[in-house]
């Protein structure tokens, strides 16, 4: 089928999308570095002009920038320890012969299709306010101390919303690896005695172990990358800034151009670390 | 589902589960529930589940107040037309990849997927500048682009998953036969990839709508979507949760069902078809 013009046929079949997306990834790249080393302050516009690194020097010993990443790490490692750790447990479950399966399926997915501005304002209000919340009341009513989330644990709540909206992937996804699982091997570990705990590291983990990989890859990059859920419950605040949203806030409400830049840049650095080892996982797949 | 399993311990397994599933579903319940309520009974402890006066004056009021329905042709237009877009530019693409792979196809392919791994507040500024210039801040057709290009590489990725699995021989096979070229689009592709098409456009479009950092930051009046209609309610004073709630319900309802429709599809699509 390789003749020649088939061949020229195909590349401008593809080059739109590429030029396209060559464009989408190089001009913002590119113009961010450019503001990286730039003295560029929106109230301050005349005084624009080459720093260098100074942004980079500037970003990196910024307290605030220590405490965002920080914040970050805990929002991506306790999202997955939780989303990842629920998902195995209850995709676990899902995969019993239960009654009406398929309908459960659909309660445990459907909050990963809630729009993350939804699920923060819901849990915050409806639920973690101390006052007239869902939470308190049923605190109140096993006489239990009320929990003031936004105001005592407000990373903990963000990490509770953000897990929430997660647990679903990570569980959909297991479950599809577990239901692949050859049913004869099932029996086979049965019939030669296999209990639940080696059951489950013998059989489950060495078979699911590469969809967790993949997941937890995944929910890094989108974890990497959380905005809203803090835009619309903290608005920042020291326990809750993560770096997207401290490059959000040097551009809009310190009018630093210069300083998001070299944030940005270092965000970029930080999700291609993540990248190059997903892209290797799914790379592999693809030969098969 | 060969192994024999007692009816008492699947009667417990049953109620595991679905405990479970209700658990993680209630937030959702609770919205919706909470839409019908006054809010006077919204804020009511102890909580009103069922027995409270249901009104539908929240949902009126919410599209008075806040006009709900410019928001949701926002979303729509946003959603759909972003992947319209989209699809005229990835099914060639991922067309040819499927059926003239080169040596590099499988290095594009991977190219492709990198730049969605880009973090969108590295770039935001530079956007920000750019959409200022051109005058597309608070513009659909400019949040659209951005919408389209960041979903660009899971469209292409996703219809060449599907693409690949349409066996050439047929092909060939109509080609035997006498079929012409047209025919053979018209009479045995289009009928086999139509099925790969939809399932990538209904994920898509799920991303879409749910996305939100862009709608947050580049719009603020005519092409604002939902999300940023609820992101209005995150203010102190503006918290009315039965309005909240009735809003939240209308926004998550048609994506909802949408997803539902479209889980197989899910795992493929966001997992690369790393996870089938």
């Amino acid at each position: 089928m390789a003749t020649q013009q088939t061949a020229t046929a195909a590349r401008l079949l593809v080059a739109p999308s590429v030029i396209l997306l060559f464009l989408w990834m190089v001009v913002p790249l590119a113009m961010t570095l450019y503001f990286s080393t730039l003295y560029f302050n929106l109230l301050d516009a005349d005084n624009m002009r080459f720093i260098g690194l100074q942004n980079y020097k500037d970003f990196l010993s910024d307290p605030d920038f220590i405490g965002a990443l920080v914040n970050t790490l805990i929002i991506v490692v306790w999202v997955l320890v939780i989303s990842v750790g629920g998902g195995i447990l209850v995709a676990l479950l899902m995969d019993q012969p239960i009654f009406g399966q398929n309908i459960v399926r659909l309660f445990v997915i459907a909050p990963f299709f809630v729009m993350p501005t939804v699920s923060a304002l819901v849990w915050k209000n409806m639920l973690m306010n101390p006052v007239s919340g869902l939470f308190a009341w049923i605190s109140n009513s096993l006489g239990l101390p009320v929990v003031d989330w936004f105001t005592n644990w407000p990373m903990t709540a963000v990490v509770i919303i953000v897990s929430w909206q997660w647990l679903p992937f990570a569980s959909l996804i297991l479950l599809t690896a577990l239901q692949s699982l050859d049913e004869e091997q099932k029996e086979a570990a049965q019939l030669d005695g296999a209990g639940a705990f080696s059951y489950f590291f013998y059989i489950v983990v060495p078979h699911i172990s590469r969809a967790v990989t993949v997941v937890i890859l995944i929910e890094t990059i989108f974890l990497l990358n959380v905005f809203a859920e803090i835009r619309v419950t903290t608005n920042g605040g020291p326990s809750t800034t993560n770096l997207p949203f401290r490059i959000f806030e040097l551009a809009t409400n310190a009018n630093d151009v210069g300083g998001a830049a070299a944030g940005g840049v270092v965000a970029v650095v930080l999700a291609n670390i993540v990248a190059i080892f997903l892209m290797r996982m799914i790379g592999k797949n693809l030969e098969a | 589902m060969a192994r024999k399993v007692s009816t008492t311990r699947r009667a417990s397994i049953t109620a595991l589960a679905w405990a479970v599933g209700l658990l993680i579903f209630f937030p959702i319940l609770w919205t919706v529930l909470t839409g019908f309520k006054t809010e006077g009974d919204a804020y009511a402890i102890p909580p009103k589940f069922l027995f409270f006066s249901w009104t539908l004056e929240n949902y009126t009021e919410v599209q008075q107040r806040s006009d709900y329905l410019a928001h949701a042709l926002n979303s729509i237009l946003l959603s759909v037309g972003s992947n319209i877009v989209g699809l005229i530019i990835a099914v060639p693409a991922a067309w040819a990849m499927a059926f003239s792979p080169t040596k590099r196809t499988k290095d594009l392919l991977m190219w492709m997927l990198s730049t969605k791994m880009m973090p969108s507040a590295g770039v935001f500024m530079a956007i920000y500048f750019l959409f200022q210039e051109f005058h597309l801040l608070d513009n659909r057709t400019g949040v659209g682009f951005v919408l389209m290009m960041s979903n660009l590489p899971i469209l292409v990725w996703m219809l060449y998953t599907y693409f690949k699995e349409i066996p050439v021989d047929i092909l060939e096979a109509a080609r035997m036969d006498g079929a012409t070229l047209f025919e053979e689009i018209v009479y045995v592709l289009t009928p086999m990839a139509i099925p790969g098409i939809a399932s990538t456009m209904l994920l898509s479009i799920i991303l879409s709508w749910n996305e939100a950092f862009w709608t947050l930051n580049l719009t603020t009046f005519n092409a604002a979507p939902l999300t940023y209609l609820i992101a209005q309610f995150s203010s102190p004073e503006g918290t009315f949760w039965a309005k909240l709630s009735a809003a939240s319900t209308l926004a998550i309802a048609p994506i909802l069902i949408l997803g539902w429709f479209s889980q197989k599809q899910l795992v493929r699509g966001l997992t690369f078809g790393a996870v089938k």
